[in-house]
This record gives C-alpha cells, sequence and structure tokens, in this order.
C-alpha cells in the first residue's frame, strides 16, 4: 500500500460489529461499521447518549474487541491497548497518589525508557525521560502544578494532565472520550481552545466523543454522526471544510459555522430525535 | 463475596466484632462519640463548651449509675472514690514483679499487647498476600470463600483448644488464637481492595502498556491501602477483644489473666481499673490505626 492511501486509511474500521452478553441475553450495540480516519485528521463522534460512541472508542482504543469486523491502524490490526493509540479518558483517571508529573512520567517512562525495548528506539535516560515529561505539562500550561497531587488541583487542570499524559506518549492517535464533558463551559471552551493550538502544533490524529454540537463543528475535521442505540452505526459522515485557524468568536456569526451545526442539529434532533424509552 | 467493606471509622463491625461488642461497649461508644465532636471550629465559646460539655456529663452520668449500683449492691460493687485511690495506688508502681502470678499493670498489659502483636502480625503475613490471590484471581476467591464464610463467624475462642493441642502450650495456644480471629478482616478487606480497583485506572495500565511490577506497585497496591489498613484496624480491635477471654483461659501474664486473678481474689476494684485499662489501650489502638489509615486514602477513594 502506497503512503499516500495508508496516510488516507490510517484508521480503518471494516464491518465492525460490537454485541454485549448481559444477563437479559445477548445486545447489539453496534452493527456494520465503516469508518476511515486519514492521518492528521480530527475527527468527533456524535450522537445521543447510549449510541454506542464510547463503545467504538474503545475499540479503537483496543481496550475491548469487536464481535465482528476488523479495526486497523496503520495498516495493522488492532488487538489491544497501548501506547501508540492514547486515550483521554473522560473522568481524566489520574492516579491521585503520584503527582501530576509522575503521573505523566508514567507514561513516558513507559514509552521511551529502558522498559521500552517493544518499540525498538534508543531508551532515553532518566534526565531525558524528565525533560519529556516537563515539556508535556508545559505544553498545556501545567509547569507551576507539576509537583501538586490531582485533588489539590480543578477538573480543568486534572483534564489537561490527562492530555499531557497521553500527549507525552507521542502516539499516533489520540482517543478522546467526552474529555471535556464534565467541564464548566467556560473552562470548556478554554481547553477546547488550547486543544485546537496544541493539534495544530502537533499535527496529531484525533478521535474524540462529544455530545456537544458546537465543540465538535468548532474542532472537527469530520463529524461522524451515529444513530440511536442499540446496533447504531453511521448514520451521517459531514466534513467540515472550516479554515484553520479556527477562532470561536469569529466563527459564532460566520453562516458556514452555522450550515454546519444546522446540519448536525438536524441529524440529532428530526432525524434521531431521542425516544425516551419506556424500561 | 463479602457482606460489607469497614470503611469509615463510624461503620458497624463485622459480626465477628459485633459478638464480641458486649465485652467493650463503653470504649467504642466513646471513641465514636469523640470523633463526632472533633469537628473543626473557630475559637468561639460556644463550640467549645460543645466539645467539653457532653463528654464531662457523658463521664459524669456513667459514674452516678456506678455509685448508684455501688449503693444498691451494698458495697460489692466498690464506689468510684475507692475505685479511684486503688487506681491511684496501683498506677504509682505498674512494673513492680513479685513472682509469676503478681506482677504489675504495666507488665500484663504489655504481655497482652505482645500477644496481641504476634498473633496479629502472623496473620498480617498470611492474610494480606492471601488477600491480594483472592482479590486478582477469581477462582482462588471461589476457592476460598466457601471456607472463610464457613470459619468467619466461628468464635476464636473455639479454636484455643486446638491451638492448646498442636502447640503444647498456653503462649502459643493465645497467640494462635489472636492469629485466627485477625486474619479474616485482613483477607476479606484487602480482597474487597483488590476486587474494588477502579476500571478506570486498570484501563490506564492497559494503555501504558505498564508491566506487571508497576501495576502492582503504582495502582494496585495504593488502591488497596485503604481497604487493607481498615482490615488492619478491624483486626487489631478483635484482637484486643479476643485476648482478654483467651487470657482468661490460658493463664500467665496478662490483662485477661489480670482480671480473672482478681476475681479469685475477689478484688473488684481492681477488675474495674482493669476494665478502664483495657478500654483506653483498645481505644488508643483503633485512634492511631485510624490516623494512620486517613494518612494513606486519597481523594478519589475517600469519597
Amino acid at each position: 500500500m502506497s503512503t499516500e492511501t495508508l496516510n488516507a486509511k490510517f484508521i480503518e474500521m471494516e464491518g465492525v460489529a460490537q454485541t454485549f452478553k448481559t444477563k437479559k441475553g445477548a445486545f447489539p450495540a453496534l452493527r456494520d461499521i465503516h469508518l476511515t480516519v486519514a492521518k492528521g485528521e480530527f475527527v468527533t463522534l456524535i450522537g445521543h447518549s447510549g449510541c454506542g460512541k464510547s463503545t467504538l472508542l474503545n475499540l479503537i482504543a483496543g481496550l475491548t474487541m469487536p464481535s465482528e469486523g476488523h479495526l486497523l491502524c496503520a495498516n495493522r490490526e488492532i488487538a489491544g491497548p497501548g501506547p501508540e493509540r492514547a486515550v483521554v479518558f473522560q473522568n481524566h483517571s489520574l492516579l491521585p497518589w503520584l503527582t501530576c508529573f509522575e503521573n505523566v512520567f508514567l507514561g513516558v517512562e513507559r514509552v521511551f525508557g529502558a522498559a521500552s525495548k517493544s518499540t525498538g528506539a534508543a531508551s532515553e535516560n532518566k534526565a531525558q525521560l524528565m525533560t519529556r515529561t516537563d515539556a508535556a505539562l508545559a505544553l498545556v500550561g501545567l509547569t507551576a502544578a507539576a509537583h501538586k497531587r490531582p485533588g489539590e488541583i480543578s477538573g480543568g487542570m486534572k483534564q489537561r494532565v490527562g492530555i499531557a499524559r497521553a500527549l507525552a506518549m507521542e502516539p499516533k492517535v489520540l482517543l478522546m472520550d467526552e474529555p471535556f464533558g464534565a467541564l464548566d463551559a467556560l473552562t470548556r471552551a478554554k481547553l477546547q481552545d488550547e486543544l485546537l493550538d496544541i493539534v495544530a502544533r502537533t499535527q496529531s490524529t484525533v478521535v474524540m466523543v462529544t455530545h456537544d454540537v458546537d465543540e465538535a463543528v468548532l474542532l472537527s475535521d469530520k463529524i461522524v454522526m451515529l444513530t440511536n442505540g442499540p446496533a447504531a452505526t453511521v448514520g451521517e459522515v459531514l466534513q467540515v471544510d472550516l479554515p484553520r485557524p479556527r477562532s470561536r468568536v469569529a466563527l459564532a456569526d460566520s453562516p458556514a459555522y452555522l450550515g454546519y451545526r444546522k446540519a448536525v442539529i438536524d441529524f440529532l434532533y428530526t432525524r434521531q430525535a431521542h425516544v425516551e424509552k419506556v424500561a | 463475596m463479602v457482606s460489607a467493606v469497614f470503611h469509615t471509622p463510624s461503620a458497624p463491625g463485622s459480626p465477628v466484632v459485633a459478638a464480641l461488642q458486649g465485652e467493650a461497649p463503653v470504649a467504642i461508644n466513646a471513641a465514636q462519640v469523640i470523633a463526632r465532636l472533633e469537628t473543626p471550629s473557630g475559637f468561639d465559646w460556644n463550640s467549645l463548651l460543645m466539645a467539653v460539655l457532653p463528654p464531662v456529663l457523658g463521664l459524669l452520668l456513667l459514674t452516678l449509675i456506678w455509685s448508684m449500683v455501688s449503693m444498691a449492691t451494698a458495697g460489692s460493687i466498690p464506689t468510684p472514690i475507692d475505685t479511684a485511690k486503688q487506681a491511684i495506688d496501683i498506677f504509682s508502681d505498674p512494673f513492680y514483679r513479685k513472682g509469676p502470678n503478681d506482677q504489675g499493670v504495666g507488665w500484663n498489659v504489655l504481655a497482652s499487647l505482645q500477644r496481641v502483636g504476634l498473633g496479629f502480625g502472623l496473620a498480617a503475613l498470611v492474610g494480606i498476600p492471601a488477600g491480594f490471590v483472592i482479590g486478582r484471581f477469581e477462582f482462588m476467591s471461589r476457592m476460598f470463600n466457601p471456607l472463610i464464610s464457613l470459619m468467619r463467624p466461628v468464635s476464636p475462642l473455639a479454636w484455643l483448644p486446638i491451638g492448646l493441642l498442636v502447640f503444647k502450650g498456653a503462649h502459643p495456644a493465645a497467640i494462635w488464637t489472636i492469629f485466627i480471629c485477625s486474619i479474616w478482616p485482613m483477607i476479606i478487606n484487602t480482597a474487597v481492595g483488590v476486587q474494588r480497583v477502579p476500571q478506570d485506572y486498570m484501563n490506564v495500565a492497559r494503555v501504558l502498556n505498564l508491566s506487571e511490577w508497576k501495576i502492582v506497585t503504582k495502582i494496585l497496591f495504593p488502591s488497596v491501602l485503604p481497604y487493607m489498613l481498615t482490615g488492619v484496624r478491624l483486626a487489631v480491635g478483635t484482637a484486643w477483644l479476643v485476648i482478654v477471654a483467651a487470657e482468661m483461659l490460658t493463664g500467665g501474664v496478662g490483662i485477661g489473666f489480670w482480671v480473672w486473678d482478681e476475681w479469685n481474689n475477689l478484688n473488684v476494684k481492681n477488675i474495674i481499673i482493669a476494665i478502664f485499662v483495657i478500654g483506653i489501650v483498645g481505644l488508643l489502638l483503633e485512634h492511631a490505626l485510624i490516623k494512620i489509615a486517613s494518612a494513606f486514602t486519597y481523594e478519589e477513594v475517600k469519597s
């Protein structure tokens, strides 16, 4: 396969389905997912709660295995989780007994330290690993809080440490599961702007789960809209061709932005209007 | 696998503890009352009064009931004042030795603490690793749960004859009894702690591809530690309850033996003093362990 096709199909999902075994029998969460993510692309997965967005992200992360179909990353079957597909978890998942620095260092050490024989790269010494950790924390603007424990910093800062931990491993893909979902609107906006900036600098490939329409349009190159579960699948894929760098203030009254926004809202609230299930 | 995790200081004790609590209810209730009153406050007199007055009233109430019982029994239960005088006498020389059956209260307490320490220490050496294994592997948990469920409700004193037979001595048999009673809370709490390590942390470990060693040292151990310390605290509490009864049966030097010896001498004042000593030592042990536990409990686990 040529580099060009590989770049266009950096992550590839073919006929992916996921069925969970529950006490009430098999529960089909996802079916028939066909999707590609290009290298350097920012893709968001959007849909109503319970539609399987996070399930799909966990499949890409390799935390769970699909019941059917194949997932490829850089032309290799995704067989399990690994640092090349770093995850920013919804609830930050920092280890509360380690400082921010130590939390980030844990991943850095594994990927670039002596323990990383698998990657084949020359292992770095402790000073280099610490420089990497410092750089990652600086990238998210947390140098000052490096030696605080997660319990001593705000929710937004914790999420930034989570992002730093993921980015510090220099992943091929950054997977984010509603990373800003638990934050207040102002903090969320600030972190979105920072993320735009970081992604522009690092040229990362990002797959992000969100339920926020504005967040999806502002950040994405491509919005993947999922139908309602159970047995959710890709309902529509929307290319967002807004020029970068993007500014939320300038976009607020841009007709193109509003058009994309309208398209997503139409999908979510007209075609996939959420029907509350009667239990 | 287990009915409950005994995590907060005021959580009710395990069935074992509950069954034995009758022996020292005063100490345990007092600990809870004090814990509740220790809320941080400014220097206003009102809260100082709230902190001092109720416990003092509680002690006065106890003394009042005690005096009434003393009067009702026509002095066969000594009055508080007589007992206090005797206590001053005893504590003025706690470390005397006048033969194997007549030693100061200090030696008796130390002998009991030594047995508890030994039995409990051995139980920790066995119980905590066993808890890790049972918590980590479902097979082991299914294998040992029925055994634990069967053994745990048995009064540790029922094991005393077995200990006497196997170890052929009163001292090791008492330690064996302590071992048996303190191993269950440690196994169970450690196992529950391992089973309750948040899945998120394990996912982090998988994404970061951490080595087994890093998983144990950086994730499993720190998140299990608070549960483990709760097990330790319950174990020490139970051990302290059991040692008194065990020593009554085995004799030798020890606070339990002392109580029994004074009963044979019909020295009721000393028995009452012993009850207070047992209560105060138990209270101190409990508080020290709560302090240690809260030092190792972090934000996420606390909530």
